[in-house]
Parts: structure tokens; sequence; C-alpha cells
């Protein structure tokens, strides 16, 4: 038999998790930037859900489905970046450890009216020691903001990058994922 | 907006379902945790072209068929319009009866890799 010189190496695949409050953007995000079309459902036990689902008046309910976010990116012929964003309520975050497991990096997209909605994505990734990056997203009216007031809103450290973006807009997006590689390696080298 | 939650309603055994979508276990024999812990959503998985040959299921057998080339959970997911947990449990079923085998990925990203994505995702 011959050496199996046809047999190709498997692409290896990069997870990058896109974080944030309901309606923050991530969904723009991903589909910014995304070779395919954004969208993948998951369906779970809601064991996990049972006491804190009090929008469901339902009883015997078994199951929740929950859309997620997800993007591919083919970088290269051996290297894909997938994008998933977590759901956008608290009582999914039962789906983030998956989310999340063997994740290169994540990015928080806050939108500055409401700040605190970052907060469960910022504590979950500062507690599980996942390398993060804030994205200010930049809705209608382009306003700027003080940098220095958002770090201070939200509590984190002067070492955790902030960066502005506008989640519609392909090039702000790549801008964001290269802060993050950045970051990663900086957390690696340092 | 996709980011609105979907809650499934689900009512009591042998009331009248109105749903007319098949449930999501109903294609897994009820379960829900596949026998794979090492099944990650971006996990790629390949197929033997042989499993073509195989006596598989519809599902089971798209994925086969699908996975000819190098494909994850998340890519199976979309493909077969079907909920992740419900595709992680069938691929798993076909990782244990040899069909699908999982793609050895580095178990921690190199400088130079992650040097490598910076420098792709810029040049995108």
């Amino acid at each position: 038999m011959s050496a199996r010189s046809d047999v190709v190496a498997p692409p290896i695949a990069v997870k990058i998790v896109i974080s944030g409050g309901f309606g923050v953007g991530k969904t723009t995000f991903v589909g910014a930037i995304s070779e395919i079309e954004p969208l993948v459902t998951e369906a779970e036990l809601t064991e996990a859900s049972i006491g804190v689902d009090d929008t469901s008046a339902v009883s015997g309910k078994t199951t929740t489905t929950v859309a997620l976010d997800f993007g591919r990116i083919t970088l290269d012929d051996a290297l894909l970046l997938y994008l998933f964003g977590t759901p956008g309520q608290d009582r999914f975050s039962f789906l983030w450890d998956d989310l999340v497991d063997g994740a290169l990096g994540a990015i928080v997209l806050i939108d500055t009216r409401r700040v605190e909605d970052s907060f469960p994505s910022i504590d979950y990734f500062e507690e599980n020691r996942i390398p993060f990056i804030v994205g200010v997203n930049r809705f209608d009216g382009g306003m700027r903001f003080d940098l220095r007031e958002i770090r201070d809103a939200l509590g984190v450290s002067d070492a955790v990058p902030i960066v502005e973006c506008d989640a519609r807009d392909r090039v702000s997006v790549k801008d964001v994922l290269v802060a993050l590689t950045e970051e990663v390696l900086t957390r690696r080298l340092g | 907006m996709t980011d609105e939650p979907r809650a499934g309603h689900r009512p009591p055994p042998s009331t009248y379902d109105e749903d007319p979508v098949v449930r999501p276990f109903m294609l897994t024999g009820g379960r829900t945790q596949t026998v794979h812990d090492g099944l990650r959503i971006e996990t790629q998985l390949r197929a033997a072209p042989a499993a073509l040959s195989a006596p598989l299921r519809f599902e089971a057998r798209r994925i086969v068929e699908l996975c000819q080339q190098p494909r994850s959970l998340a890519d199976l997911s979309a493909a077969l319009r079907a909920p992740l947990g419900v595709v992680r449990v069938i691929a798993g079923d076909l990782i244990t009866e040899g069909y699908l085998r999982i793609e050895q990925q580095p178990a921690e990203l190199s400088i130079s890799l992650i040097e490598r994505i910076r420098d792709r995702v810029r040049a995108l």
C-alpha cells in the first residue's frame, strides 16, 4: 500500500464567543462577517430552567428551544473560524459552558444605554478566565463615548481592552476580532 | 430579531399536541445526552466513504453524506435544520458505531497559530 499522501489534514476549527445583553447587536455582528446565514437552534432539557422560567404557565414543560447565532469564516484551507453568539437572556446561561468550552476568547458587546445588561457576560468570562474584550456598539446617531466612563461603569480592569465598533460594518467587526486575538496573544505572552 | 428566544411549550403526555413539528428528541429516542463528552459545537467530524452504504435512517444518512467533508455539529445542525442537541446525540451514535470520526484538534492553540488567525482575519 502506498503512503496515505492523499489524506488531507483536517481543518483546525477555532471558536470565538460573542456575548452581551439582549438586543445588543450580536446577530448583526456575526452576520456582518460570516460567510453563511447566521442561525442555528438548540434544544435542551429545561430541568435547568424549572423555577427560573417565570414567563411560562405551562406545566409539564420539558424542552426549551432557543435560537443561537452561529457564523463561519474560512480563514484558509486548514483554518476555520466559528462565531457563536450567547443566548440573549440569563435564563439560557446553562448553554454557555458548552459554547465557551475551548473558545479562543470572547467579545462582550455593550449598548451604552444599558451597560448593566453586559454584567452577566463579564462576570462569566472573568470567573472562567476566558480572554475577552469589550466592544461598544455604536447605534444610530453615531455618538461618541467616553471610554473611561464606560470602563468605570463596567468595573473592568484597565487590562481589558474596550473598543468602539459598528456591528453593521464588516471592517469594524473585523477590527474587533483582530483586537481580541491581540488580547489573547498579550495574555499568553504576558 | 434572532436574539429573541422561542420557548417550545410541550404539554403533558397524553394531551393533544397542536404543534405539527416532530418533537426534536423523537429522532433520538428521547435521549438528550450524547455518549461523547468531547463533542464540541465546533468539533470537526468526518465520515468514511464506506459509511454511505450503511443502512442508516434519514438524519444519520444525511450526516454521513454531509461529513464526506469535515463538518461541525453547528454546520450539521444548520444543514439539517435540526436542534444542536439532537444532532449531537445522532452524531454521537454514529461515532460509537464507527461511521463517523472526530478529527483531532490541537490541545492548545500555539502562539504561531493565534498569530495566523489574527493575520488572516486582518486580511479578510
